[in-house]
């Protein structure tokens, strides 16, 4: 982390957690706010100690491999005629940006006293960085995962209980994502004296958005440095898929300020918004309260919450971080839904291009942004410069990718249908 | 509607405390839940709490997650919550809802507190907004003359206590554990100093929830407040009796009976 980190953000949250008065805030069980006061302090003492911040920064260095490289895709560039640059956080420990939230609240954790952590999880890339940190930090670890989850995730699972942590699945509600979270809420409030909840994005009530912002934003301020040392120049646009937004908030802080540069935000748009089977909270939710934020919401009428749909697990979300909804009003940073045929269409142009296989929810903001890099490179010719942040890597979704697209069967009569460019098929 | 304190004054002047039973609306069905809590009102329940099932209740264990979803399953509205309220209110006993916050601000604040007003109810309680991030329910409620139910917990610092206490009305929530909702077996050691510290901020009316289900943990809590809230172990009563009206009334009303025994037995 730079010297940035310490500035004040002008699209920063007030001290209550509220963005621009309305999104975010706590809107939470009395019996949490103490711990929730708590964080808060904890965090900003932190972040304003040198040596936390130093120690922060070591441990992402030399145990998750931070900084990250910005990678020029020359063969992705030259297909759309802009210049596409990876941030490669899929190389990180883990393979994922997760790692580096779960760094900062664990080494929080142990500043505060605390012996025990507390994650949810929907496809289990949370739980596996939360159990890491966990071991790395030798603390107690359980994680919620819905148990629809933890069935279709099944090597997640034994990945989280190799490194020592306990999954525990969650059968209330719809089973998923949402569900993990109310369960391991619900723990909180019983363990609060000696548990710290890794929440494992940006959202959530106050310090969550904020702190977890804080811990990913190095993301952003690594690549813009890096771009300016590597090209002497700024992004044209910067790009990420947004489930909860951890990794999009954590590319988008460094360039909320650079007025010149587009931030764009990738939304799972499932079988297509218009079918009601998505994810696209900002694009096609409402305001209201989930999770003890205010924020774009899933919700039907009566305002229960309506379940999402989308290809990855780790984007199937029906609320959103509320820093991102406050940057979309604001008209700061557009978000688009991708549906999943165009993610997993994306997955394997990167796969083939580059040799990088991405997380589908990755893929999401691949195929974004490669529209934008064409769009700018029609207006600014080919040295216009789209950063896309890579945020994990695609091995936990073969699962997915074989499914898809007929893999695996070396001696199956049919070719894998795979298609070439987003925009060249017929 | 008249405030929820009017219950407590009554309770008071008897000697005992007050017994708040809790049930969600529309379980088992719209008609069998308003049938379930007349049946606590005439069986010794002082004041009603219903509650709105929401898809998300982070504060309920099993029990009341179960009955929520199985109320949510079977199609029940906003708009069914009202028509509960007004069937109950109608008995006479104060009637409060209880309810996280999201579906209100989905109807609207200011329009929901005067629905809710105008069916009778006395107010509502909130275990999701703490009055520091309340403010538009606080103003749609003083709007129209309605009960503010917030909560405190064995964590609230004593600043916060006193916060809560004057900007609660009718009484305030004192969670008598650090938990969710659901029947414990031993009591807890927690509700009693909480009371006290609810008590040395003002003379607003405490009253104990979480986790009494009998009438033996209802007198130990009578002994020391002013009112005993019991959800899970109704909610569990008709959860045991599926498809058996009749039976599931009858244990209902027993439980009450015993409860409201336990209320007297604590007098102080
Ligand atoms: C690789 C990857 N990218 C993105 C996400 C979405 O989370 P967020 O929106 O918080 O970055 C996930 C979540 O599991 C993930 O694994």
């Amino acid at each position: 982390m730079s010297q940035q980190t310490q500035q004040p953000v002008k699209y920063d949250a007030d001290d209550r957690g509220y963005f621009g008065e309305t999104w975010g805030g706590r809107f939470m069980p009395e019996a949490l706010v103490a711990a929730l006061d708590e964080l808060t302090v904890a965090w900003q003492d932190a972040m304003a100690d040198a040596a936390f911040v130093s120690e922060f920064e070591r441990v992402l260095r030399d145990y998750a491999g931070t900084p990250s490289r910005l990678y020029h895709a020359e063969r992705l560039s030259a297909q759309v005629g802009a210049r596409v640059l990876l941030k490669r956080e899929d190389l990180n420990h883990t393979g994922a940006h997760k790692i580096r939230n779960v760094m900062g609240q664990a080494l929080l954790t142990k500043r505060m006293g605390k012996s025990r952590v507390i994650a949810e999880t929907g496809a289990g890339q949370h739980g596996v960085a939360s159990a890491t940190a966990a071991a790395y930090f030798d603390l107690d670890c359980t994680v919620y995962m819905g148990a629809v989850d933890t069935r279709r995730q099944a090597l997640n699972v034994a990945r989280m209980q190799l490194l020592g942590a306990k999954v525990v699945p969650v059968e209330s509600g719809s089973a998923t994502l949402k569900d993990a979270i109310n369960e391991a809420m619900r723990d909180w409030v019983a363990s609060v004296d000696h548990t710290a909840y890794l929440f494992g994005t940006a959202a959530g009530p106050h310090p969550f958005p904020s702190m977890v912002r804080d811990f990913c934003r190095g993301i952003g301020d690594e690549a813009r440095q890096q771009c300016l040392d590597q090209y002497g120049v700024l992004p044209d646009a910067v790009a990420a898929c947004v489930g909860g937004g951890s990794n999009a908030i954590g590319l988008f802080t460094a360039f909320l300020e650079d007025e010149g540069v587009e931030i764009h935000g990738f939304e799972p748009g499932g079988d297509g918004v218009e079918t009601g089977r998505h994810a696209a909270t900002i694009h096609a939710g409402e305001a209201g309260v989930l999770h003890g934020a205010r924020t774009y919401v899933l919700q039907d009428e009566d305002g229960q919450t309506v379940e999402s749909h989308s290809i990855s697990a780790g984007l199937d979300y029906p609320g959103v971080g509320p820093q991102h909804s406050w940057l979309a009003a604001l008209g700061r940073a557009t978000y688009t839904p991708v549906t999943d045929a165009q993610a997993m269409e994306a997955m394997a142009l990167l796969s083939r291009t580059e040799g990088i296989i991405p997380a589908i929810e990755t893929a999401h903001a691949v195929y974004g942004a490669l529209d934008v890099a064409r769009r700018l490179g029609e207006e600014k010719g080919p040295a216009a410069t789209v950063i896309i942040n890579l945020s994990g890597r695609g091995d936990k979704d073969m699962g997915t990718a074989i499914e898809w697209f007929g893999l695996g069967d070396a001696d199956g009569e049919a070719e894998p249908v795979i298609a070439t460019a987003p925009g060249e098929e017929a | 509607m008249p405030s929820t304190s009017t219950a407590f004054a009554k309770a008071r002047a008897e000697g005992r405390s007050a017994l708040i039973g809790y049930l969600p609306a529309g379980f088992p069905s719209v008609e069998g839940s308003i049938t379930a809590m007349r049946a606590m009102v005439e069986a010794g329940c002082d004041v009603i709490e219903i509650g709105l099932p929401y898809s998300d209740p982070v504060m309920d264990g099993p029990t009341i997650q179960a009955a929520a979803q199985q109320a949510l399953e079977a199609g029940v509205r906003t708009k069914d919550v009202l028509r509960v309220v007004e069937a109950v209110a109608a008995t006479g006993v104060p009637t409060l809802v209880m309810t996280y916050w999201n579906p209100v601000e989905r109807y609207g604040v200011e329009r929901w507190a005067a629905d809710l007003a105008a069916a009778g109810g006395a107010g509502m309680i909130t275990p999701d907004i703490t009055p520091d991030h309340g403010s538009a329910w606080v103003a749609a409620a003083d709007a129209h003359d309605l009960d503010k139910v917030f909560l405190v917990a064995p964590s609230s610092t004593d600043e916060r206590v006193a916060m809560t206490a004057s900007a609660s009305r009718g009484f305030v929530y004192a969670a008598a554990v650090m938990g969710v909702t659901g029947a414990r077996d031993a009591s807890s050691d927690l509700a009693g100093p909480l009371v006290r510290r609810v008590r040395a901020s003002g003379d607003i009316p405490v009253a104990v929830g979480i986790g009494v289900s009998n009438g033996d943990q209802a007198a130990e809590v009578a002994s020391f407040a002013d009112g005993v809230i019991v959800g899970s172990a109704f909610v569990r009563t008709l959860l045991d009796h599926p498809g058996d009206e009749t039976a599931g009334i009858a244990a209902l009303r027993a439980l009450t009976t015993d409860l409201a025994e336990g209320v007297r037995r604590g007098a102080r």
